[in-house]
């Protein structure tokens, strides 16, 4: 088994996913078929490699400082689900997330 | 048994821009809320960020003014979680390449200079702002991506007082390269700690826990001083410390639990692929450094070798940076050091803490003040009347001579105007007179009083005490 | 001649002389779009009144744009239910271009959820059918804009391509499809799948098309970091010249066991027609081919695990109903938002950056990718560009793969090194198999040299007809 069962809920759980049981069993299923695949990465040598994340070498991109216009109030709350005047609303929040 | 404290620190700075880290919305505070947000700081689909290269500069100022060593190569980071503050549900931050490590602040403590270490100073953005009501919590996006300076020490601090002391210095050094407001009310500067205990002596640091919600420094160093003494008691008592996150309440001066799941976090750092990597050219470093100006720390050992002020005179005379200037502003102009640091820490600061004022902010001239302390050495004016003129000085911005001469305030070293004085004086108080010839010599300082109330002040003391024992032995 | 099924440079004459009018064209491609895309479903949002309203006002040809690029107040779902009546208050920058150009946007092209896929089997909207056989998926996961391109629904369409995402359909649905190299094209209002690899390109009938189209969307931009600032070429002008002595790689590991043979055929006798172009093409080696489908699949679900956790219910599209807390809304947002792929990939993210797993599995991936992306460094010392097949099989039957991901994300085992690396390729048509079904031919180039990939693709497709068979729908 390259996941646990577990694993995928304790993920799923930290990806603020949930599922159901149903959901849980299949995915555990799916995932560790292609993480098996995916060891076959181990395979190889990687000692002393730098890593990929970005392909180009570029650095140093800057904007100065500038102020330049924000959007409207109304602009950015006409997609809100919920709201109160120019606020966000989602129910209270009562412990730490 | 005796326990060591073991202190951290870890304060956020919002830095001092016009424009908010990765977007063009503006960073100032008090707007109407979501009227300063943008797609790029509201984290909408597609939007990408841009860093806005003065606050990259005055991260880099900050950290080193704190002995930081900035990184070869920058790297931003993704911190993931889910927070409603939080609107791409992962905070721009650094983690693997951060700007700079390995700093120090030089703390007095205990009267001893002692370095405490900072692990690291790193850029991020900050979020937005709840708001709780009773049954929702409200957001307002208009703080979120305002350039945030994380600073962090290492557990390197021994006691709440030397927190406060690392506390003050830090606030000051941040105030001298002018890098943020630094108003723990608006949050422009906050301030969360960790603090364990060990056995006197032991190698291995106790379980700590995070304190947070503090918002002045008092409230830190009073909340680290519960915590310490809460911990105390628990380890002599045979308890446990629990590892745990803990709200300081003012109020009632205690901490208390957050009581939240103690779910480790795991935020999931990686490279922020939104960014490209940034580093400085070793010019635009040196152009950085020389606008740091010369900091508290230096500069206060200075003020007593070259003014010859006293240690605790030097301490206050540089703990806010345009006092520090205006004492050296006066120093060129007047002779005495010492008696210009006396009136600034005396009358000077009692009348700008009556008004909430700053030096900064008030029309007094260096000139004038050095001016007025000239006009008492020359006898033109009483010490008395320089305190009056010194409100006129500060209240109209006019100049000592001016005001002196349209106030009629200059003193009265003229022999017959002062004897003229001292006749009414005696002829109006023979019973004190009696008194002093009776033996009382110090009969004549009431006297000397009375000559001085009735030139309203401006008769010169000296004199008057000279003319008057003269006059009373003569008159026998 | 009915207009929509004519390329942009095909109208530019008629329209100059006053033959036809920029509504004339509108007309034609709305009564394409009525006619057809019944069947097809490629389109997920059109309004066929604004789009009218805004071709009155322009002067430009119209276009169609796949649904995870912004448009101001338009419908910009990423055909997800997480999304669902999100208008962006802001244009993408391609887009503003377009716009800038004169294009009338005419609506919005289905597409895999969030480009999870290679089938566009995933979206909130339904499958859209390959119009060669609707039976079969046209490939994603911007099938929706190869599909309506292939059709005559659309002049021109944008994709975007983060594995193999416009090349893949374009080679399915027989148009072409380009993806450019990573930083031509601004990402800003592009909605994030895998930030490192995702690149919007045109999906065209033809390549002069593609070549204008690139043109009108590459270049630098001030609001995406990692766009480069680099000259933008004339392309349309540039790929009429010729390809003799142009030096090819085919590479090897592309013709393995698993490739269809009427594919590989079709591949190799392309190979030789580029030869008798003029081209010399030589076998060669990419030796980290292998390992490209297990990098990506780390690498860009590890980015959009990330990318797609802002998708919590707390700003705008869909939020459930159902929940009694904060974190009970994020948490069945999200399980009734996102469809069972979009679930799957940001869990094998999340999985492959959490603390314990990170560096076996994330880290490892991104030492591998520098290997493949050494292998074209490599590659491109000694040649002007790569051919390959776009992908390894011709468009397969709708739920043939959806059940099981691996194997359909081996099915993006062609075009994945070119993401990894940030190179340019663009699938082109080069065949069909007996069955009719389009085979496409990849051509892979230097990072910002889609010129010289675009002279090849021309070339070739000037000597063949391939792209002038249309599917009778």
């Amino acid at each position: 088994m390259a996941i646990k069962r577990d694993t995928v809920k304790y993920v799923a759980e930290l990806a603020r996913i949930a599922l159901s049981e149903k959901e849980l069993e299949q995915f555990t299923g799916q995932l560790d078929r292609i993480l098996e695949y995916v060891n076959k990465l181990k395979a190889l040598d990687v000692a002393g490699l730098e890593p990929t994340s970005h392909v180009l070498e570029m650095k140093n991109v800057y904007r100065e400082d500038e102020v330049r216009p924000s959007l409207p109030a109304e602009e950015v709350l006409k997609n809100a689900p919920d709201k109160q005047g120019n606020l966000f609303r989602v129910k209270k929040i009562i412990e730490a997330l | 048994m005796t326990y060591e404290t073991v202190i951290g620190l870890e304060v956020h700075l919002q830095l001092k821009t016009r424009s908010k880290v990765f977007c063009g919305c503006s960073t100032n505070f008090g707007a109407a809320p979501n009227t300063q947000t943008c797609p790029v700081c509201l984290g909408f689909p597609g939007s990408l960020p841009v860093l806005n290269r003065e606050a990259l500069k005055l991260a880099a100022k900050v950290a080193i003014a704190l002995n930081c060593q900035i990184a070869k190569k920058i790297r931003f980071d993704r911190k993931n979680y889910f927070y409603p503050d939080l609107p791409k549900a992962y905070q721009i931050s650094q983690f693997g390449h951060p700007l700079s490590q390995h700093g120090h602040l030089p703390v007095l403590s205990n009267g001893k200079e002692r370095h405490i270490k900072i692990r690291r100073v790193h850029l991020e953005e900050d979020t937005g702002k709840l708001f709780h009501e009773k049954d929702h919590s409200l957001v307002d996006f208009n703080r979120c991506g305002t350039p945030l300076l994380e600073i962090v020490s290492e557990p390197d601090i021994g006691s709440p007082e030397e927190a406060y002391a690392y506390l003050t210095l830090l606030k000051s050094i941040l105030e001298y390269i002018d890098v943020s407001d630094c108003n723990m009310e608006e949050g422009s500067l906050r301030c969360d700690a960790n603090i364990s205990l060990k056995k006197q002596g032991a190698k291995e640091l106790g379980v700590k826990t995070e304190i947070k919600n503090m918002n002045s420094f008092k409230g830190v160093k009073a909340a680290l001083e519960y915590e310490r003494d809460r911990q105390v008691e628990l380890l002599e008592s045979g308890q446990r410390i629990v590892q745990e996150t803990r709200l300081y309440d003012a109020e009632r001066d205690v901490t208390e639990s957050m009581r939240s799941k103690e779910e480790a976090h795991d935020y999931r750092y990686f490279p922020e692929p939104d960014l490209v990597p940034f580093d400085f050219e070793k010019g635009l470093l040196t152009e950085i450094e020389k606008e740091i100006p010369e900091l508290p720390e230096p500069r206060k050992k200075r003020f007593v070798s070259e003014y010859r002020l006293s240690e605790y005179d030097a301490a206050v005379m540089v703990s806010d940076k345009a006092m520090a200037d205006y004492f050296e502003d006066c120093a060129r102009l007047y002779k005495n050091p010492k008696i210009i640091a006396n009136w600034l820490m005396g009358d000077v600061s009692a009348y700008l803490s009556e008004k909430n004022l700053t030096i900064a902010g008030v029309n007094l001239k260096a000139r004038h003040l050095t001016g007025m302390l000239e006009m008492i050495d020359r006898g033109a004016i009483s010490g008395k009347i320089a305190k009056t003129l010194l409100k006129e000085m500060i209240e109209t911005g006019k100049e000592p001579g001016a005001l002196v001469k349209e106030k009629g305030l200059e003193q009265i070293s003229d022999e017959g105007e002062i004897e003229k004085a001292i006749d009414q004086v005696i002829s109006e108080n023979e019973k004190i007179v009696g008194d002093f010839k009776d033996g009382k010599k110090n009969a004549i300082m009431a006297l000397v009083g009375k000559v001085m109330a009735k030139t309203k002040g401006k008769a010169n003391p000296g004199k008057v005490n000279q003319m008057l024992s003269k006059m009373l032995r003569e008159d026998k | 001649m009915k207009l929509n099924t004519l390329t942009a440079h095909e109208l530019i004459a008629p329209l100059d002389k006053g033959d036809i009018s920029y509504i004339d064209i509108c007309n034609s491609i709305i009564e394409a779009v009525e006619q057809k895309d019944k069947k097809l479903n490629a389109i997920a949002h059109f309004d066929k009144a604004a789009a009218l309203e805004r071709a009155k006002s322009s002067k430009g040809i119209p276009i169609f744009i796949k649904d995870n690029i912004c448009v101001k107040d338009e419908l910009t779902t990423c055909s997800s239910k997480i999304l669902e009546g999100f208008r962006p208050p802001y244009n993408a920058t391609v887009i503003e271009k377009l716009l800038a150009e004169g294009a009338v946007l005419m609506g919005k092209t289905n597409m895999d959820e969030f480009a999870f896929g290679s089938s566009t089997e995933t979206s909130c909207y339904g499958v859209t059918r390959n119009p060669w056989d609707l039976e079969r998926i046209p490939g994603g996961s911007s099938g929706g804009s190869a599909a309506c391109v292939a059709a005559d629904e659309a002049i021109f369409a944008l994709g975007s391509d983060t594995g193999g995402s416009i090349r893949q359909p374009a080679s399915l649905c027989g148009v072409v499809g380009l993806k450019p190299t990573y930083g031509r094209v601004s990402r800003y209002g592009l909605i994030a799948f895998a930030s490192s690899l995702d690149q919007i390109g045109p999906v065209t009938k033809d390549v002069e098309d593609a070549a204008i189209l690139l043109k009108a969307i590459s270049g630098h931009d001030q609001m995406d970091s990692t766009s480069v600032d680099e000259a933008v070429p004339d392309y349309p002008a540039l790929i009429k010249k010729d390809i003799k002595g142009l030096k090819i790689g085919v590479p090897k590991e592309y013709f393995i066991k698993g490739t269809d043979k009427e594919v590989k055929q079709a591949v190799l006798d392309a190979i030789k027609k580029l030869e008798e172009l003029g081209a010399r093409c030589e076998e060669m080696s990419l030796p980290h081919t292998e390992y490209a489908v297990a990098v990506y699949y780390l690498v860009a679900t590890a980015e959009a695990s990330s990318n797609l956790a802002r998708f919590d219910g707390v700003q705008y599209g869909f939020r459930s109903s159902q929940a009694k807390s904060v974190i009970d809304m994020y948490k069945k947002t999200r399980q009734d938002g996102f469809g069972d792929e979009a679930k799957r990939r940001i869990i094998l993210g999340t999985f492959a950056l959490s603390s314990g797993y990170y560096d076996a599995y994330y880290l490892r991936a991104l030492k591998v990718r520098t290997l493949i992306k050494q292998d074209f460094d490599k590659a491109f010392r000694k040649y002007d560009a790569i051919v390959t097949p776009t992908s390894p099989t011709p468009a397969f039957k709708i739920g043939e793969k959806s059940k099981d991901p691996l194997t359909m994300y081996l099915s993006d085992i062609f075009t994945i090194s070119a993401n990894l690396a940030g190179i340019p390729g663009v699938s082109i048509p080069c065949g069909f198999t007996k069955k009719k079904l389009p085979i496409g031919l990849q051509i892979l180039g230097k990072a910002f040299d889609e010129e010289t990939i675009l002279r090849i693709a021309y070339n070739y497709e000037q000597a063949t007809a391939w792209h002038k068979t249309k599917p009778l729908i």
